[in-house]
């Protein structure tokens, strides 16, 4: 069976962000002295390919097919509610990915959770309006809503001028998105990705037309005040769950897993580095330390 | 503040910008409009010739033209194949590139994350806990928050039972601490307000000293 064109962009990003990662850990050194390798991050190599290694052991296990649980994550529910909301409103649906270039990793993640909610509004013919703060996202933005219309069956319904670049300034960025949910009404806010101050001038705006509201971000400082404006809000990890849990495609849900599996780990060796440490032994927990 | 004519003009015109964009807090209205227009253009034209200058000039141009670095040719193709986005025929070739960024951008991310955020915060929450001394409390208190905000955020199993019970406590963790940061940010926001509002003033004062 002919793989789609997706895997092949997606077999190339992996291998490329593998083999960049470990050329990025050989020049992470000091300046003054070049080498191929820093034996001073060996513990952050061993710790990468540790988390390769579950990563890649869940995606083989859910590409044959065995079910892989994960529980259900509460604002991701709202996500199909409000899209459904927008319908019966006959208003389109506001999707702002964050003001960070795609060398963020919940840029990263917004754009795959995008795909996702525009599968979903494909599917109802609702308006999908994206403003975008960085020029790189709106290429990346406009294949994703692409994809996500062609996977629902619609791929005449995209329309290239509902993506559109604003200006790469946070608080232009801001002023204009207010303008947008002022003019447009959007049914539902979805803020997904790395956002700073420009947080809650986005949110309350949205909170004051009336839209519901669920966003997601990794940025400790903007969650509060996403937490107070939002109907719901994803925290931290949520975010880059959301994109396994609403596709359900093997290897975003292996990735879940992995990590999951990569969080107990954590949890052992803290409690293992504790009661170490409490008992004077500090030769375990000097092997984490990174210069 | 305001010395001269040139400076007056100026000083005026930031001033009813800054006038524009309070009214939004009554409600949209043409002066906000006009305002956030102005912004947006602006800061799209500025960054647009901010790129040129600083990014295309000297990371491109200047190494090709002045320096005879050749291979610089390699990444400047690839943001030629960027370009192709605008043909539907050619679109194709600019997912090499799309690839590439992406590739390198999350290989750069990825390392650093787990460096940051994963292996020197294992490294600070691995303390000492006892009851000889409040220090050793308090480092428990935080290796239990740690704990179950880690519980908090596991997918693979419902929150029920102890599972459930801890993910709770890490959840009021969590939320104790989004307290804390919302009171510390909402200060800096105020002093943001705080400068604008000096601004106005030294505005009014020098303008007003100058017409009385």
């Amino acid at each position: 069976m002919r793989r789609p064109p997706f895997f092949k962009f997606f077999y190339l990003f992996f291998s490329s962000a593998l083999l960049f990662s470990f050329y990025s850990l050989a020049q992470a050194q000091e300046p003054s002295s070049p080498a191929w390798f820093d034996k001073n991050r060996v513990n952050v190599l061993l710790v990468l390919v540790l988390f390769f290694a579950f990563v890649l052991y869940f995606i083989n296990r859910a590409q044959k097919g065995k079910s892989l649980f994960v529980r259900r994550i509460p604002g991701l529910d709202a996500i199909e509610e409000a899209v459904g909301r927008a319908t019966e409103m006959g208003k389109p649906i506001l999707y702002i990915s964050g003001i960070e270039d795609m060398d963020n990793l919940q840029t990263v993640a917004s754009m795959i959770i995008l795909g996702n909610v525009a599968e979903m509004v494909a599917a109802y013919e609702v308006p999908l309006l994206v403003p975008v703060c960085q020029p790189f996202v709106v290429t990346v933005a406009e294949e994703s809503v692409k994809q996500g219309y062609a996977k629902a069956g619609k791929p005449e319904a995209y329309n290239p001028n509902n993506v559109r670049f604003l200006t790469s300034e946070q608080f232009a960025y801001a002023s204009g998105v207010n303008g947008i949910m002022l003019r447009e009404k959007p049914a539902a806010n979805f803020m997904f990705g790395s956002f700073y101050a420009e947080s809650l001038l986005m949110a309350e705006t949205g909170l004051s037309t009336g839209a519901i509201q669920v966003a997601g971000t990794a940025n400790i400082h903007q969650l509060p005040f996403f937490v107070v404006a939002c109907d719901f809000t994803l925290i931290g990890e949520e975010l880059f769950a959301a994109s396994a849990y609403l596709s359900k495609e093997p290897k975003l849900l292996g990735s879940l897993k992995g990590s999951d599996l990569a969080k107990l780990l954590i949890m052992i060796i803290l409690i293992l580095g504790v009661i170490l440490e409490t008992t004077g032994v500090t030769k375990f927990t000097s092997w984490f330390f990174v210069q | 503040m305001v010395t001269d004519l040139n400076s007056a003009i100026w000083n005026t015109l930031a001033a009813f910008l800054t006038f524009c964009i309070f009214s939004f807090l009554y409600k949209d209205n043409p002066f906000y409009k006009i305002a956030e227009h102005i912004v947006v253009g602006v800061s799209a034209g500025y960054f647009a010739v901010l790129l040129y200058w600083d990014g295309l000039v000297p990371k491109l141009w200047d190494p090709i033209v002045k320096q005879g670095k050749w291979y610089y040719l390699i990444p400047g193709l690839l943001g030629v194949m960027m370009l192709t986005r605008f043909s539907k025929r050619l679109s194709w070739i600019s997912r090499f590139s799309i690839s590439f960024y992406m590739g390198i951008a999350t290989g750069v991310a990825v390392p650093l994350y787990i460096q940051n955020y994963v292996i020197r915060q294992l490294s600070s929450t691995m303390l000492p806990v006892h009851f000889k001394n409040p220090t050793g409390f308090f480092n428990l208190l935080i290796v239990i928050g740690v704990l179950c905000a880690l519980i908090y955020f596991f997918f693979s199993k419902e929150h029920k039972g102890a599972m459930g019970s801890a993910a709770k406590v890490g959840i009021w963790t969590l939320m104790i601490g989004f307290g804390a940061g919302f009171g510390l940010t909402v200060m800096g926001r105020v002093s943001l307000l705080i400068d604008r509002v000096i601004f106005l003033k030294n505005y009014f004062t020098s303008i007003f000293g100058h017409i009385l």
